[in-house]
């Protein structure tokens, strides 16, 4: 296996920066628009049932499947990663967004009351207030996002999109024990650089927390 | 392009046969059946002791970081290994129900875990003190107890293995997954459309039925998990979180 990851080197690295790419763009577009949505979801009873019901619906949805599907609405061709993208930002949406109005509800009234008392108007509220102390449980579901977005990107391998997952397929054609482990491996060193990424960019974001029982 | 979709689905011929849709749909619920069953028999039991007794944790951690692993990858390693040792008709089919039972163990284990993790202290405490012993707790009110949150393990189970057996017709097994990958080798795209709706639609009914079934089975006065307990929120997302191959 190390012989392989010699060889391949700069095949892997830019297989993984492909891979990260498809696993990471849609995490980011996930998290704009659960952000909106999980907001509309506390406003109203109807809306969250539509909202989560209609997201979790959509998750549901086999990922080899949504792959297939959406070249026939996007009118796109097969093989292309769009699809991939249009598919992992879905699933995105499908997690964040029952976690982001779970992250808002959990801000405690008398916070938003005093909030409310010293001035703050509602979208000074949500910017200054709500979304910084929600940080902590939207970066859980985000991190639960990034892991399962990384392995569910490398079944698109089966399609020939190109990512790591490429040497799972072509080292079980060729029965060729060291390529699989690879890509194993590779995919599982991408979802824990991800992992860690979300948590440090936690920690700056949430500095009251570091604080805690020093 | 959607009306030929529409065409390939409704056309009786596409039905029939040893490669018809009916045939492939039963095979698809079959391998499904088989391999929840199996990982319920062994995550069930476990998860739900590990919840009385608060011990043997780090096997959640455990099975947690297992879903890191991609189940393609997982697929590919456990079909290459038996089918070195394997030579008949089983070759393809025992590694894809041992990788499918593999992934259905998680959530199952997560769900039954939490559930009876989560039981109100005090109605622990109440059955203690009407002279139940440790088992008759366990039986009597933790596991109605923790049922919400079992079937959300069971429906994630159910879902990640769906998706996976679709997955497995890359090492030549049945079910629906053939016309997707079938389609892809001939470059039929109508063919891998028409798979892909087949599996989708099956999802949606096989969630829906346990859904149904659901609400059949829990006690009324659990079926609304108070949600201002953010604990059991946390868990139904963890148990809900598993990843669809």
């Amino acid at each position: 296996m190390l012989s392989f990851i010699q060889d391949h080197w700069s095949d892997i690295l830019s297989r993984g920066i492909q891979h990260a790419w498809l696993a990471g763009l849609p995490l980011l577009i996930g998290l704009l628009i659960s952000l909106p949505l999980g907001w509309l979801a506390r406003r109203a009873a109807w809306l969250r049932v539509i909202l989560v019901g209609g997201s979790s619906l959509l998750y549901t949805i086999p990922s080899l499947a949504l792959f297939v599907l959406i070249p026939l609405v996007a009118k796109t061709k097969i093989i292309d990663p769009t699809n991939v993208i249009i598919a992992m930002t879905i699933y995105t949406i499908a997690l964040l967004v029952r976690t982001v109005a779970d992250a808002l509800g959990a801000v405690s009234e008398e916070t938003t009351q005093a909030a409310i008392a010293m001035g703050y108007t509602p979208i000074r509220r949500f910017f200054g207030v709500e979304l910084p102390l929600a940080v902590p449980v939207i970066s859980a579901g985000l991190r639960v996002a990034a892991v399962s977005n990384v392995a569910i990107v490398s079944v698109s391998a089966l399609l020939g999109i190109r990512q790591l997952g490429f040497y799972l397929t072509d080292g079980y054609q060729i029965n060729y024990w060291a390529e699989v482990w690879t890509g194993i491996a590779a995919c599982l060193v991408l979802a824990l650089i991800f992992d860690v990424a979300i948590q440090l960019v936690t920690r700056v974001l949430t500095p009251w927390q570091r604080e805690v029982g020093a | 392009m959607i009306g030929q979709v529409w065409r390939w689905l409704i056309d009786g011929a596409n039905w029939q046969g040893s490669t018809g849709i009916t045939h492939r749909l039963l095979e698809h619920l079959e391998y499904t059946g088989e391999s929840v069953l199996i990982a319920a028999v062994i995550a069930l039991p476990i998860g739900a002791v590990i919840g009385h007794s608060g011990r043997g944790k780090w096997i959640l951690s455990a099975a947690n970081a297992f879903r890191a692993i991609p189940s393609l990858g997982l697929l590919f390693v456990v079909a290459m290994w038996f089918v070195s040792r394997l030579t008949s008709d089983a070759a393809y089919l025992v590694p894809t129900i041992v990788v499918l039972v593999i992934l259905a163990i998680p959530p199952l284990l997560a769900g039954a875990y939490s559930g009876v993790s989560e039981v109100d202290p005090a109605a622990r405490d109440a059955a203690f003190g009407m002279g139940m012993t440790g088992p008759q707790v366990l039986a009597r009110v933790e596991l109605p107890c923790a049922l919400p949150l079992i079937f959300s393990g069971l429906r994630s189970a159910a879902l990640q293995v769906i998706a996976t057996a679709t997955i497995a017709a890359a090492i030549s097994v049945g079910g629906l997954g053939r016309y997707l990958i079938d389609g892809l080798a001939n470059s039929d795209y109508v063919q891998m459309a028409g798979g892909a709706i087949l599996v989708a639609a099956l999802a949606l009914v096989v969630d829906g039925v346990l859904a149904a079934l659901q609400r059949l089975l829990v006690p009324g006065g659990l079926r609304s998990a108070r949600p201002s307990r953010h604990k059991r929120r946390a868990a139904v997302a963890e148990a809900r979180s598993a990843p669809a191959a």
